[in-house]
């Protein structure tokens, strides 16, 4: 057998692909919104009004924040601080999981106002604002999903870190680990003025 | 092929960007309380792209990648605004 | 070929030994094999399926089947050709074993990734298989699962709908690595210029693949959810639009025909040339209008919703941006011509198909301008004529391709050929039975016979039979044509390193080719694909 073949750049270029399909996963969602608030922009400002900004805002400060962790992390292990590359990724994930239980808390909030999707209570709001919170839902959801994937893959690359698999000479998964943690918050900072921020 | 490997961003640069991106967040939170008509929605959106830029080119270190990435990410932008303009062709006008 | 007698390449050379070598091989050519067979297997399977519906419609009234089973039939057919044949079948198959080869890679970027996209696939392909047999039964909403009927329908849409999911995944891993390995594993001297027209066509294939797939995916996941929380996104008395859940669909659902077709039109492109014994006419508008079909593709998906209620301004615009897309596609067609004029041709069975492959495509190509213009489309929208169509450029062209492809690279991935003679009576079969089959629905449709009924009225008794008549001869000639192969592949006279004489990389290392293709030294390119300049075709 020939000697292994590595190609950094080539990995990351690869994982920028694979962010593109995220970003167009997402767009179906984004595109549903716009052609509803074009078709419902007055429901949509009332609906936005029944969600809770502050849930929101501290959402947005967190994913701010692990963004810069993670950033952090790899110029970290690019400078062979092993140390301080755990640590950020370990607050990563600790911030992972304040958005997720910032998230169940919203979420059952609202559910147990009866508004969820297929709810009747939400039927009865008219249809603008079942869509919205249809959508809501949807988008929120697969952006939760995406949290989790993200902090999960962050915790496998943390543990590789600390067993000495991934260096500072040989980062690349760390380096595609961060990109996809950072698509999560580009999604958010769409989600969040078009879904909580909507002037009535 | 390791010759690319990036030249490491200083801590500094980064912690400038997140606050810069905090007080992006708080000019959308601030917009969103004064009424503009359409314009909010907008803004909202243009605030969002620049925040997101900030993230693409530092901390997704897209500024010190070659030229493909950038092209690669661009076409992706086109393709997105195609799918999403050419909709309202159809929602706008029924 | 004294010495290489015993010599069985990629086929014998593994690092694990036995059916583990394949299961967990990366090797790109050995998935390339795997991806093969299933896709050839289902096709059979799909065939069947085509056989049975072209039998039902053998009288008027029901014959075979009746109505549910109708439907279903046809749903199962057009999942199965479309998202586990077509979909991968030259860009999987084909890419998967020539494309490294063709740049002088020894793989693809990442291997790992290759192969779970093939379970990716194989894993959709089960349980879409599964969803026929379970639940409430097969599914009978088509294949473009439209709104409101997929999201009230008791049959198993859900399973279905995560099956071409799952499929849509291994496509887009297939997509990313392609992209990569052609941007990055180019061999020295491989410049941009020197790629074969294939790697062009895989390279816009890839960028389709990667930008349009995952709308599919939400498409699916949303009408999977609707189905269980029963949410109203697409039910209009809920605010909802079921027009949305068609264009979502067709932003994927139309750049999708370019993935069936534009690997086909590289496999052809490689083929003429060598039969020709010509260097390619236009290199340059070739590898361009590849780009621009990918590009222009993406810019017509509601031609299909005409008649759907859509804004009479959004009809306008698709309308004229469908006709863009006959420019680079007719680039295509002038170019393989035009490397025909004057070339020394020979009638070989690969070439045999190619040229058929051109005959189909421009056919369904100007039947579908036909479709593409509103107005005729108003009277065509929902007929025969569609079905005849879509199977022209799909099955005329993309399957056709395929079957190009096999005749053209089998003495290569096996290093034994088949019968000659066997191979055109098969095509010849294939070729009469297609035409009668497809033209006379595209008559049929004209005439307002509408598509989708297990039934029809008595006047369109006569062309129904004439169609199920070339069902059987194309079924004979595709039995011939699958058997031929079969057995040249397994028994067939060994053939070295170049049979047909041609020009790009994968010619030049001995049939079949070694785990990682070249031996020691990486290869140095200093000529263009197709150069023929002192190279002969091999005795066998």
């Amino acid at each position: 057998m020939s000697i292994e073949h590595r190609d950094d750049t080539g990995a990351r270029f690869g994982m920028w692909l694979f962010l593109y399909t995220e970003v167009i996963l997402f767009s179906g969602l984004f595109i549903l919104y716009a052609m509803a608030l074009a078709k419902y922009p007055a429901e949509f400002s009332d609906a936005s009004h029944k969600l809770n900004i502050y849930f929101g805002s501290i959402n947005t400060l967190v994913l701010l924040t692990s963004s810069l962790t993670i950033a952090l992390a790899v110029s970290a292990i690019q400078m062979g601080r092993i140390k301080q590359t755990l640590i950020l990724c370990w607050i990563t994930i600790a911030l992972a999981l304040v958005f997720l239980i910032n998230k169940y808390f919203e979420w059952s909030a609202e559910i147990s106002h009866g508004i969820y999707p297929g709810s009747e209570q939400l039927a009865e709001m008219g249809p603008g604002i079942t869509t919205f919170f249809n959508l809501y839902y949807f988008t929120a959801g697969l952006h939760g999903l995406h949290v989790f994937i993200g902090g999960t893959l962050i915790g496998v690359v943390a543990v590789m870190t600390a067993k000495g698999k991934v260096t500072s000479d040989r980062y690349t998964l760390l380096e595609n680990s961060a990109l996809y943690w950072h698509l999560v918050d580009l999604v958010w900072i769409f989600l969040f003025p078009l879904y909580y921020l909507l002037y009535h | 092929m390791s010759e690319e490997t990036h030249v490491p961003v200083p801590y500094r640069t980064f912690i400038l960007i997140w606050v810069a991106l905090l007080i992006l967040t708080g000019i959308t939170v601030a917009v969103s309380r004064v009424d503009v008509g359409a314009l909010n929605i907008w803004v909202a959106l243009g605030v969002a792209s620049i925040k997101s830029s900030l993230v693409i080119f530092f901390f997704m270190h897209l500024k010190q990648e070659s030229i493909l990435f950038k092209i690669g990410l661009l076409t992706m932008l086109v393709i997105l605004a195609i799918f999403v303009g050419m909709t309202f062709l159809d929602i706008l006008y029924r | 070929m004294s010495e290489s007698t015993t010599y069985t390449g990629f086929w014998q050379e593994s690092p694990r030994p036995g059916i583990l070598g394949w299961l967990l091989s990366t090797d790109h050519k050995r998935i390339g094999i795997m991806y093969l067979t299933c896709i050839i297997s289902l096709f059979i399977v799909g065939a069947i399926l085509g056989l049975a519906i072209r039998l039902e419609l053998i009288a008027p009234g029901e014959t075979i089947m009746g109505a549910q089973t109708y439907n279903a039939t046809f749903t199962v057919h057009g999942i199965i050709m479309i998202f586990m044949f077509l979909i991968p079948s030259i860009p999987a198959a084909f890419g998967n074993l020539l494309l490294p080869i063709q740049i002088g890679a020894r793989d693809v970027s990442f291997p790992k990734l290759n192969l779970l996209s093939w379970y990716c696939y194989i894993v959709g392909a089960i349980l879409a298989i599964i969803a026929i047999f379970s639940g409430g039964g097969a599914p009978d909403t088509g294949w473009t699962f439209y709104v409101p009927f997929s999201t009230q329908t008791t049959t198993n849409v859900n399973l279905a709908a995560f099956a071409a999911f799952m499929l849509g995944f291994s496509s887009i891993l297939t997509g990313i690595n392609f992209v990569t390995t052609i941007h990055r594993l180019r061999c020295e001297g491989m410049t941009w210029g020197r790629l074969p027209l294939f790697v062009w066509t895989l390279y816009a294939t890839a960028w389709i693949q990667v930008l349009a797939t995952p709308m599919i995916g939400i498409t699916l996941v949303l009408v999977i959810l609707e189905r269980v929380f029963g949410a109203g996104l697409f039910d209009a008395a809920r605010g909802g639009d079921p027009i949305l859940f068609q264009h979502l669909f067709w932003i994927y659902s139309h750049p999708a025909v370019y993935i069936m077709i534009l690997p086909g039109m590289g496999v052809i492109s490689e083929i003429i040339p060598t039969f020709a014994r010509k260097p390619l006419f236009g290199y340059w508008a070739m590898a361009f209008s590849s780009l621009g079909i990918a590009f222009a593709g993406s810019l017509v998906w509601a031609h299909h919703m005409y008649a759907s209620g859509m804004s009479d301004f959004a009809v306008l615009i698709f309308s004229f941006l469908t006709f863009i897309v006959a420019i680079p596609s007719a680039i295509k067609v002038f170019n393989w011509i035009s490397t025909l004029y004057k070339g020394s041709i020979e009638m070989a069975p690969p070439m045999l198909y190619a040229l058929a492959f051109i005959f189909n495509f421009a056919i369904g190509g100007l039947g579908g301008l036909a479709l593409g213009a509103a107005a005729s489309d108003i009277h065509l929208h929902d007929t025969y004529f569609v079905v005849g169509h879509f199977h022209y450029v799909m099955f005329g062209g993309g399957g056709f391709a395929l079957f190009a492809a096999m005749h053209y690279w089998l003495p290569k991935f096996t290093g034994r050929m088949y019968n000659h003679k066997v191979a055109v009576i098969g095509w010849a079969l294939l070729f009469v039975g297609f035409n009668v089959t497809y033209m006379t629905m595209q008559a049929v449709g004209v005439a307002g016979m509408p598509r989708r009924y297990y039934d029809y009225l008595p006047e369109f008794t006569t062309l129904n039979q004439v169609a199920t008549a070339g069902s059987w001869v194309m079924g004979l000639g595709l039995l011939i044509m699958f058997v031929n192969l079969w057995r040249g592949m397994c028994s067939g006279r060994r053939v070295g390193k170049n049979p047909w004489g041609a020009t790009t990389l994968e010619w030049e290392v001995p049939s079949p080719p070694p785990l990682e293709n070249f031996g020691e030294e990486d290869p140095v390119v200093t000529k263009g694909p197709y150069n023929f300049k002192g190279v002969v075709a091999d005795e066998y």
